[in-house]
């Protein structure tokens, strides 16, 4: 039986969301022109006021916000409301050594929970489940917006938070834990801890939410069988709230974006052209019902493609495909977002040569990335322990700007390839 | 006597020190002493051979990260416990020895230390004063 958080919203008609879409962007540009001067500016470069905005078919006039925009106006140059009225700050990567914040109001925080509730009651949560967090918990949004969610759904709430996977399954065995939250890479990985252990039959686990980085259907397959689950997607961003922007339901055919909160575009990621459904194209997200941090015609860089076919589960909310891509050079490793020019940055500040290579792969279910790095004469030296401390800060300073462990292999000079025009910084192994 | 070791950078790759003993082999230089220091990742090669400067002048140019190094050449008494007497001298005057290798004359085979402190000159006085050759 199909399970709703809110099932007048989320079952609305289609005329329904749409009335609410058009009211709430007219309030939403409104709010916006009078409190975000750094929008207001963008608008009116662009010859928009808010008069010319009626309803959803005038969102194409607006102007586009990018992650440049975040770290030019960083931190409060986004924030339509004084900072007295916020409750919370929560953050992600930059592009380089600037990270994005976001804030959220306490009806910012109402409405992300609300969010991840619908996404646990659709993958069949009731106040009967244990639900099981294992997501990181701080300034990463995994673990705050799920532990919110099964708060709102009554299920009770174990904030595991990532790591030390003996006590995840010692948990997860003695509190009976019926619903995981992770990323889906950890979730192969305690599956496969679990079998080792012996413990996977002591498992009381009905079903998963997996997201933050990319999985294959042969991943779900794979997760579904070891732990006897059925695994769902769940979708999001920091900028535009959290997890929970969209999520799957039973029939596991795409994510539903919450459209009473978000309204999503697609566009031609080279002209910003609006494209129909059905076309692959950059996702683009305004936030329609946010206080603190009102993104409008946010460009999320994730390839996908945007259904409206009728869902089984009787839900009416757009449908998402996982995302196919970026139209940028982000790399999502272990969930956690990574630019190459934050690593060059670190590179630069640590006075190594420009010349490096990222490589990203898949071992055992679980992310790896090496930065390969070229030695210069200036930094050798007889001294073995030398080079092995000079190796030690730039781990250090790698997770510091990352905040994953990268491993950092020292190479003979001019050993990396240098390519005519744009050099190929990045190669990604891993086979989604 | 204090000789110039060259070490040179090593990356952790297949063919790495066929490339360099290639290039010597090119120059006809003559390796007298050859020793690597590694972790997992990359390795240090030193090397004591006939002609310092023209090595590092040909490994600089095939393009190898090398640094010169000043380490001392010590005959070791051949007999039990030749090792032994040499090391209680250096560490009886208090010299912290960073690394040392062997190496074997073929003309005299006579067995040699290559000794790394932090102070060539202490260690050469000490050496001296307690009796031992340096080559």
């Amino acid at each position: 039986m199909e399970r709703y958080y809110q099932p007048e919203i989320e079952c609305a008609s289609r005329e329904q969301i749409l009335s609410w879409q058009n009211e709430r962007l007219v309030k939403q540009v409104r709010n916006v022109w009078d409190h975000v001067p750094y929008y207001r500016k963008k608008m009116e470069e662009k010859g928009v006021s808010p008069d010319d905005i009626k309803g959803v078919e005038d969102l194409h006039k607006l102007p586009f916000l990018t992650k440049d925009d975040l770290r030019e106006a960083y931190p409060y140059g986004l924030l339509a409301k004084p900072l007295g009225d916020c409750v919370r700050i929560q953050s992600t990567s930059g592009t380089t050594g600037k990270r994005v914040v976001a804030f959220y109001t306490q009806h910012d925080l109402d409405l992300w929970e609300d969010c991840c509730a619908r996404a646990i009651m659709a993958a069949g949560g009731t106040n009967e489940d244990v639900c099981h967090v294992c997501y990181g918990y701080g300034l990463f949004t995994g673990g705050p917006g799920l532990n919110g969610g099964s708060h709102r759904v009554g299920c009770l709430t174990l904030p595991m938070s990532s790591g030390n996977t003996e006590r995840q399954l010692q948990f997860m065995v003695d509190l009976g834990s019926t619903i995981l939250c992770c990323t889906p890479s950890y979730a192969a990985y305690l599956a496969e801890s679990a079998i080792e252990h012996g413990v996977r039959d002591k498992l009381k686990l009905k079903a998963g939410i997996f997201g933050a980085e990319a999985w294959s259907e042969e991943m779900r397959q794979d997760i579904q069988n070891k732990l006897g689950i059925k695994a769902y997607d769940i979708y999001g961003l920091t900028e535009i709230s959290g997890p929970g922007v969209s999520f799957e339901c039973s029939e596991q055919t795409g994510m539903h974006i919450n459209e009473d909160h978000f309204i999503a575009e697609i566009i031609d990621p080279n002209t910003g052209d609006v494209l129909p459904d059905g076309t692959k194209g950059e996702l683009v997200f305004t936030s329609i019902t946010k206080e603190a941090f009102p993104l409008l015609r946010y460009r999320t860089r994730d390839i996908c493609v945007l259904t409206r076919e009728k869902c089984s589960c009787g839900r009416t909310h757009v449908k998402m495909s996982k995302p196919m891509g970026r139209s940028d050079d982000m790399l999502i490793i272990k969930g956690v977002n990574v630019f190459p020019s934050q690593i060059e940055t670190v590179l630069m500040e640590q006075g190594y040569p420009a010349n490096y290579q990222i490589i990203v792969d898949r071992v055992n279910h679980s992310d790896t990335l090496e930065v390969q790095v070229e030695m210069t004469p200036e930094r050798f030296s007889d001294n073995l322990g030398k080079i092995t401390e000079m190796e030690k800060e730039l781990v250090a300073a790698l997770k510091a700007m990352l905040g994953i462990y990268a491993k950092v292999t020292l190479v003979a000079p001019k050993s990396i390839t240098r390519s005519e025009g744009k050099a190929v910084r990045v190669i990604d192994k891993r086979k989604i | 006597m204090t000789v110039n070791q060259i070490s040179v950078f090593l990356e952790n790759r297949t063919g790495q020190l066929a490339d360099i003993t290639a290039v010597l082999s090119e120059n006809q230089i003559d390796l007298r002493a050859i020793s690597m220091a590694e972790t997992a990742s990359y390795g240090v090669l030193r090397l004591i051979v006939d002609d310092p400067q023209k090595a590092s002048a040909v490994l600089l140019e095939k393009g190898f990260i090398i640094t010169m190094t000043p380490v001392e050449a010590v005959l070791v008494p051949d007999r039990p416990g030749g090792l032994s007497e040499l090391l209680a001298a250096v560490s009886k005057a208090d010299i912290g020895l960073e690394y040392m290798y062997s190496v074997i004359d073929r003309e005299s085979s006579n067995a040699f230390m290559i000794l790394k402190t932090g102070d060539n000159a202490k260690l050469a006085e000490t050496l001296e004063k307690n009796g031992f050759r340096t080559v």
